[in-house]
């Protein structure tokens, strides 16, 4: 499949949610137990393919985000193992009870793959923007929480919540990003991957903030500054070593992600730090408001979550002239 | 299916009625006695869904085994309403699923038998409700996942009357017809009283088997406390081929117990010592344990 190019870097860039079909057309193929549930998107969920080649394995429940994982939770029940797929914004606000309820409290073996998330919807605004769920989900006991940073990892990530047995939470990006992990990459539950070495500063991110990262971490070295770059894609549970080691092995943290600054990867760390190893911090993402319109790329740049934000922040973190 | 527990015939013929009743009177002054004991409870709901519990696990209707709750072909059974926690679990508890013993730890700290019901606590729950709504979409889940494995067990959900006021269960009604789910057989509560009022005086819930059936049911409605009648129609599922079915179960809130028959108030009342006292005679129960 021929990707884009990024107009500023020339690197090929990706659709992860062409790695998550694929991923789950060859798990079905392998599996009988897999399945999937949707709610009328069938395209922005990309799950056209997967009705035709399974259709005694497909359930669409039309608009009803509420039955839709609540017809997960009993699919669960009934020894299938569901995969339900539908945009973030909605699958988490409007399902958030039976999400608590029927997923997390009762232990479910269900999949909910998070389509679009983060500010995906550009223009359309705040209502189809999904930047609360990264708080939302994380809270919740039980429920595994994962934001893979490329295709690569989104398909290791749709792989591994086979043999994962309980209710997970995978945020599929929408907006394209480039590949920061190598074919041979394997997903590891709770494993923040190290993607560079780094003493003066780390830069924590998730998602499509990961590629930032990597980017605003070269920068950083033109300056003279040696920057850690962890992709923390589980965000639950949380690799508390890491991040204790990061603050006791370099100057301070950067966290970068594509959802509300409050509650999320970056509030995650916080609470770990700010109780185990208190470190100076900065957390990225969007303030306390709503998006005004704008394409992804657009409200990316103006929220400051692009290379040189993160660059800005560590420069502040480290008292440096920027 | 493996090992399995006895479950006590019920007799055939015409005493089965009279027995299932006698099971239902002791699963409500059951219920009651665990409501005292708690000091809290939904007393009004676990009477009026005692009869219809018992002839559904007591009268052998539902194809469960308590030596193995989680006997892959079973049929499942859903309290949506799961406020009716104590009428449940006394019912699981004359099932076999656990020890009678059990119940009188309802609600203590850190007891198994939560004031809603946990299915990876107590064996024989199959979703974890309190919110309501909840069920139907388990149910037609469980459905659905019948008809994927080509299995044939069947999916029962007990919901209350006030509850199909939450939206969720019209969107799951509609996933049931529109995959003609005739495995799945929905009983409704209709006891008509939620926990503020009379449902009618709150939101109207008539003409509620009109209702079901412009959603795609096939619709019965029944005497919720004739253990004979429920156990004739429970025992001839589906009421139509290819459809869902939809068992209207008029029932009186508080039933058999005449201080609390159609009181509001007693949607969450809870039993004194003398009330019990009460109970247990009008029921011709000797003290549930």
């Amino acid at each position: 499949m021929s990707s884009p190019t990024s107009s500023t870097t020339g690197r090929q860039l990706f659709d992860c949610r062409d790695a998550y079909m694929s991923a789950l057309e060859e798990m079905a193929a392998a599996d009988p137990r897999v399945c999937a549930v949707a709610n009328d998107s069938l395209s922005s969920a990309k799950l056209k393919n997967f009705k035709e080649k399974f259709p005694d394995r497909f359930i669409n429940v039309g608009i009803a985000e509420q039955n839709m994982v609540g017809v997960g939770a009993g699919l669960a029940n009934g020894g299938m193992i569901p995969y339900v797929c539908g945009a973030a914004c909605f699958l988490t606000a409007r399902a958030m009870e039976q999400v608590k309820v029927d997923l997390a409290y009762t232990k479910a073996n269900v999949k909910l793959c998070a389509m679009s998330p983060g500010m995906a919807y550009g223009q359309l605004g705040p209502t189809h923007h999904s930047i609360e769920d990264l708080a939302w989900m994380r809270v919740l006991p039980n429920l595994t929480v994962i934001v893979p940073a490329d295709p690569v990892e989104t398909a290791a990530a749709m792989r591994y919540s086979l043999i994962h047995e309980g209710p997970m939470f995978l945020r599929i990006a929408r907006v394209p990003v480039p590949r920061v992990h190598g074919d041979d990459y394997e997903f590891r539950l709770g494993e923040a991957v190290r993607l560079r070495e780094g003493s003066d500063v780390t830069l924590i991110a998730n998602g499509l903030m990961v590629c930032r990262a990597l980017d605003a971490a070269n920068a950083l070295e033109a300056r003279g500054i040696s920057a850690r770059v962890l992709n923390m894609s589980t965000v639950k549970p949380l690799d508390r070593e890491a991040i204790l080691d990061a603050a006791r092995t370099t100057h301070g943290i950067v966290t970068a992600e594509e959802a509300l600054a409050a509650g999320g990867l970056g509030g995650a760390v916080a609470e770990v730090l700010a109780q185990e190893h208190p470190a100076p911090m900065r957390i990225l993402g969007v303030p306390d408001v709503f998006a005004p319109t704008g394409t992804a790329e657009f409200l990316l740049e103006h929220f400051g979550l692009t290379a040189a934000g993160i660059e800005r922040a560590a420069l502040e973190l480290l008292q440096r002239e920027a | 299916m493996g090992e399995t527990i006895a479950m006590e015939m019920p007799p055939t013929g015409p005493e089965r009625a009279a027995w299932l009743k006698h099971k239902a009177n002791w699963i409500r002054l059951s219920a009651m006695t665990m409501n005292h004991h708690a000091k809290l409870g939904h007393t009004g709901g676990d009477l009026s869904a005692a009869d219809i519990l018992a002839v559904l696990f007591l009268g052998g209707i539902l194809r469960v085994n308590p030596a193995q709750p989680r006997w892959p072909e079973r049929d499942r059974f859903i309290l949506s309403k799961g406020h009716g926690a104590a009428a449940y679990y006394s019912t699981l508890a004359a099932r076999g699923f656990l020890p009678v013993e059990q119940l009188k730890t309802y609600m203590d700290p850190l007891s198994m038998l939560n004031g809603h019901p946990d299915r990876n606590k107590v064996p024989g729950v199959e979703a974890n409700t309190g919110p309501l709504g909840h069920g139907l979409p388990i149910a037609v889940g469980a459905a659905l996942a019948a008809r994927m494995r080509k299995e044939s067990w069947r999916v029962f959900v007990l919901t209350g009357d006030g509850e199909l006021q939450e939206g969720s269960n019209w969107e799951a009604a509609m996933t049931a017809q529109h995959y003609g789910l005739d495995q799945l057989t929905v009983i409704v509560d209709r006891n008509r009283i939620q926990q503020g009022d009379f449902t009618e005086n709150t939101i109207r819930m008539e003409p509620l088997a009109a209702r079901f059936a412009a959603f795609g049911f096939a619709v019965e409605e029944i005497d919720g406390h004739s253990t004979a009648a429920l156990f004739d129609r429970l025992s001839h599922l589906p009421l139509e081929s290819g459809k869902p079915s939809c068992l209207i179960a008029n029932t009186i809130k508080g039933k058999g117990v005449s201080f609390a028959e159609n009181q509001p108030a007693w949607h969450h009342g809870v039993p004194t010592k003398e009330q019990l006292a009460t109970a247990a005679k009008e029921l011709d129960v000797e003290g549930a344990w």
